[in-house]
Parts: structure tokens; C-alpha cells; sequence
């Protein structure tokens, strides 16, 4: 049954791939996630069920309200909140396993589980505390509990390093050398104490701009504890679980440095955006020289005579709740004949893929949306680039600019097309904390406010001209 | 075989497996395969219903009603949330 649950798991995901099945696929894994549970409580056989069904019965409640409360822009939140259960998880599988088979009988580990039993225990311990901590402070980070900026202290790095060599010191210690029960448990809670200190000062460095990095990053973890925690069990569904996600994970992880130009071990350790303060971010009053402004009547009227629209949605519009907005706007203008598209790029929002799912609660079209290598050389055929609450995913330093610290990664060149609106609420810099030169262009023009409200006018006007 | 080299086999050959298909999967899905993903390590659930498999008030077993508490919230939240966008996907053809 367990091999049964692990096939239905694969194609489940496989499924996934293609929008259409997508659904589907989704129903078959939580169809194999039933099916090994049902076979798990089939082979333990007559237990008492006081614990199982209370912790199943109160942790399906919860998990449903939240997935059915949750508004779509802070899915970032939710996943990293999650990340953290699934980590929290395999700690406390871990931390159970120890407590039953090692503590209970007031033992230290030599002699009663094999060698390979106990290091993959404090390896999941170690990962599992990592990653729910980590995502607490991303999950605190993304609401906005924590400030977005990163807090790197000196010698943050080096603090890291020994806390690793403190876990594995600890470990083997107590693997190799120790007799005393007594100390087995308490270097084991150093262990948990350490791992859980180490997932805060991992995740507390990295800016807010990264956030779909360190994301996609524990959620790769939280796959490792699972499998890891398959390790400590002998069960191989665990491990095959754990990995397909930690794959995952790591791919998206990829996908998102790439999509930002910097290596994994730059956004691990680089405590971007403070490093680069004074190259940038000082200069902020005098970088806006010649910056245009209009309202959304001057707007319209461009708008009106524009054949060809390209989209470029940032986190600014999910902020705003204004997706909705942003397809009214569209569905007017695709009625006066404009060609009307979107450009995301990959980091748009503030996880993979993000800005795809709230243009698709408000009903785009997915063939509508386009891929930053898709669209980028369509800007200079375009009549208008509206920029929605987007800011160093359109900024020009990135290819023009070599001292910038953004130089290199990739950005759409919205200012190829012949007009640019940036629809933003004020000049202040995005995440990379860096100025925009995009506003002092010639053919770019401000559209100052609310991207729900702006938008909102601009439809009125433009209705009142088609009309 | 030891278990341990059995599990290591299996694991390598399921990043293997994950890696062929997640590259395939396009940018617009990838939130609802985060949030899948998500769920589906929530497997855990197997370990930790064999941590609580007494009534009695051992620390071991109230860790692993914890393990699934924890476990229970990411599956089922991860599975509905991951539905409702992928419902919205769907819903508009």
C-alpha cells in the first residue's frame, strides 16, 4: 500500500505540469496521502486512538480554516507557515522517537539503536528545527511583523559556522563517546536549542526582496525532514515523499536566483541591500530629476488610441488588492481593439508564480500571461507599458548601469515600448532598496497613487470616451 | 543491504524523479506546486501517528500528538489551499 501511496504521489505530481491536470493531480495526492495514512493505522494494528484522532481532528479543522480564510496575496505567508508545520513536524517525530526509545528508559544511545538509527534522528532534528524557525521568521517577515530589511550583525556568519560545528560536535559526542544518560539528554536539547537558533540567524539576514528565495528554500527543507524522518522510521515512502519535494524546493530555488542573477550562497550570506546602501540608496533625493507625472484623465486618453498593451504586474498590485481592477482595465481596452498582455517576471511578488495565481483569481487568461524571455523583445512593438506597483523587476541599471548592484539580473524592458505609466503610490525605492532611473525617462509618466484607485479612474474615463 | 543504503538508494532515485518532472512544470504553476509539495511533506503524518499510540501522558506521546497536530494542519491546509488556486486556474475556461 505504501508503494501504491508513493506511485499515486509521482503522478500526482506529474500531473501538475500541465494546467489542465493540474486539479487533478492534486486530488490524486491527497488521495495517496489518505491511503497512507489509512494503511499506517492498518499496520500499527489495535492502538489506543485517544491522541491520533484528537490530533487529526483538531489539525484538519485548523488547516481548513486557514486554506479557506487565506487571501490569495498573502499566500507567501501561508506557504512559509506551513514550511514551518512540516519542519515543526519532523522535530517532534524526532523528539518523540528519542523520548520513547532513549529517554523513557533513561539510556544514553550507545548500545540501544544502531549508529546509522541515531544520526539520521539528529539530522532530522536538525533540519526540522532549522526549518521551523526559519519559516517563522519569514513567515514574520513576509506580514510585515518583522521589518523587511536585513538584520546582519558582524560576525553573523562566523556565528552560524559554530553553531554547525557545535550541533555536530555535540552529536558525535554523544553518539561516540558518551555513557551517562543523563548527559545524552541534555546534549540532545542543546542539539534541538542550537538548531533552532541557527534556522533565526539564517533567515534573519536575508532582505525581504529574497523572500521568494529563502521560501523556496525551506520549503526544499521541510522535504529533507520528511525524508529524513524516513530514515529514522526505515520507511521508504517517507523518503521518496521528502524527496520529491525537497527537489522541488531546490529547483524553484534555482529558478528564483537565476531570475535575480545572484548565486544561493550571495542571497544566503550576502545581507543584500544593506551591503549596498551606500552605492545607491543614499542618493535617493537628487536621483529624480525630471520625473512626469499625469492623472488618470491625461492617461486615458493614450490609452484610447494604444493597439498594443503590455501588463507588468508587481507585488504593489497585490498589495492593493487591485488584480480585479487590473482585468476590468484590460477587458475594456481588448473591447476597443488593443492587444492586451502580461509580462511577469519570475520574481514578481513575493513567491513563485505568485502574481499568476492572483491574475487568476480575478479570471485572466492564462495564455494572456507571458514569461519574461517570452515578452521581453515584444516591449519595443508595444504602444504602452502600464507598471503596476513593480519596481526593480523594470529598472533600467540592471543592464545599462555596471556599478549597479542589480547589474545583470534579468528585468523586462518595458522602456523600449513607446509609452511607460508606472502606476506606484510614491519614488520610494523597491526591495533592492536602490533608485529607479526608468521614472526620469522621457516617454515614462507617473501615474501617482493607489494602484486600486488609479485603476478604477482610468477605466471610468476610458468608458467615457469609448462610449 | 542495510536499511540505511536501501533508504539512500530510494532517496536518490526519487530526487532523480523529482527533478525530471519539476523541471517541466511552467512559472504559473509553480505556486500551487509549492503549496502541493507542501502537503505532501506533510507524510510525516505516518511517523507521527506511530508516536501516539497509547493513552497515556508520556512526554513521547504528547510529542506526537504535536507531530499530528502539525502534520494534519499542513496536509489538509496545504491540499485545499492548493485546490482553490488551482479551481481558480481552471475555473475561467
Amino acid at each position: 500500500m505504501y508503494l501504491v501511496a508513493s506511485i499515486l504521489f509521482i503522478l500526482g505530481l506529474k500531473m501538475l505540469t500541465r494546467v489542465k491536470t493540474a486539479r487533478n493531480g492534486n486530488r490524486l495526492s491527497s488521495t495517496a496521502m489518505l491511503l497512507a495514512v489509512v494503511a499506517t493505522l492498518l499496520d500499527m494494528g489495535q492502538v489506543d486512538y485517544t491522541f491520533i484522532i484528537a490530533g487529526i481532528v483538531l489539525g484538519s479543522a485548523i488547516g481548513a480554516i486557514m486554506a479557506l480564510k487565506v487571501e490569495m496575496t498573502s499566500m507567501p505567508e501561508m506557504v512559509a507557515m506551513f514550511n514551518g508545520f512540516g519542519g515543526g513536524a519532523s522535530l517532534l517525530v524526532a523528539g518523540s522517537f528519542l523520548f520513547e526509545n532513549v529517554f523513557a528508559g533513561n539510556l544514553a544511545f550507545g548500545g540501544i539503536l544502531p549508529m546509522d538509527t541515531t544520526i539520521t534522528l539528529f539530522i532530522s532534528v536538525l533540519i526540522g528545527s532549522v526549518t521551523l524557525t526559519g519559516s517563522l521568521i519569514a513567515f514574520g517577515k513576509l506580514n510585515g511583523k518583522i521589518s523587511g530589511q536585513p538584520i546582519l550583525f558582524p560576525g553573523n556568519n562566523i556565528l552560524n559556522l559554530l553553531l554547525v560545528v557545535g550541533i555536530l560536535g555535540s552529536v558525535v559526542f554523544v553518539v561516540g563517546f558518551n555513557e551517562d544518560p543523563n548527559i545524552a539528554f541534555t546534549v540532545s536539547m542543546t542539539v534541538i536549542g542550537l538548531s533552532c537558533v541557527l534556522g533565526v540567524l539564517l533567515v534573519t539576514p536575508i532582505g525581504g526582496a529574497d523572500m521568494p528565495v529563502v521560501i523556496s528554500l525551506l520549503n526544499s527543507y521541510s522535504g529533507l525532514a520528511a525524508s529524513a524522518t524516513g530514515f529514522v522510521l526505515g520507511n521508504n515512502m517517507l523518503i521518496i515523499c521528502g524527496a520529491l519535494v525537497g527537489a522541488s524546493g531546490l529547483i524553484l530555488t534555482q529558478i528564483m536566483c537565476k531570475a535575480m542573477n545572484r548565486s544561493l550562497a550571495n542571497v544566503l550570506f550576502g545581507g543584500f541591500g544593506q551591503a549596498d546602501s551606500g552605492g545607491g540608496g543614499g542618493k535617493n533625493d537628487d536621483a529624480y530629476h525630471s520625473v512626469k507625472s499625469c492623472g488618470p484623465e491625461e492617461a486615458a486618453m493614450i490609452f484610447e488610441s494604444a493597439r498594443d498593451v503590455i501588463i507588468v504586474p508587481g507585488y504593489g498590485l497585490a498589495v492593493a488588492q487591485a488584480q480585479h481592477a487590473t482585468k476590468e482595465l484590460a477587458d475594456l481596452l481588448i473591447k476597443n481593439g488593443a492587444n492586451v498582455r502580461y509580462a511577469i517576471h519570475p520574481v514578481a511578488g513575493r513567491m513563485p508564480g505568485h502574481m499568476n495565481v492572483l491574475l487568476a483569481e480575478s479570471n485572466v487568461p492564462h495564455e494572456q500571461l507571458f514569461d519574461l524571455d517570452q515578452i521581453n523583445d515584444d516591449f519595443q512593438n508595444a504602444d504602452i507599458a502600464l507598471i503596476l506597483g513593480a519596481n526593480d523587476v523594470v529598472n533600467p541599471a540592471a543592464t545599462k548601469d555596471p556599478d549597479s548592484p542589480i547589474h545583470g539580473m534579468p528585468v523586462l524592458k518595458v522602456w523600449d515600448s513607446k509609452t511607460v505609466f508606472v502606476v506606484k503610490r510614491s519614488l520610494s525605492p523597491g526591495f533592492a532598496a536602490i533608485p529607479n532611473d526608468l521614472f526620469n525617462y522621457d516617454n515614462n509618466m507617473m501615474l501617482f497613487g493607489d494602484a486600486k484607485k488609479i485603476l478604477t479612474q482610468l477605466v471610468h474615463e476610458l468608458k467615457e470616451m469609448v462610449d | 543491504m542495510s536499511p540505511l543504503l536501501i533508504g539512500l538508494y530510494v532517496f536518490a532515485l526519487a530526487v532523480f524523479v523529482g527533478f525530471e518532472i519539476i523541471t517541466k512544470i511552467p512559472p504559473t504553476l509553480h505556486t500551487p506546486l509549492m503549496s502541493g509539495a507542501n502537503a505532501v511533506s506533510g507524510i510525516t503524518i505516518v511517523g507521527a501517528l506511530f508516536c501516539a499510540r497509547t493513552a497515556d501522558m508520556t512526554t513521547a506521546n504528547i510529542l506526537g500528538f504535536l507531530a499530528i497536530l502539525f502534520a494534519m494542519i499542513n496536509v489538509v491546509g496545504g491540499f485545499m489551499v492548493t485546490d482553490r488556486m488551482l479551481k481558480m486556474f481552471g475555473g475561467k475556461k
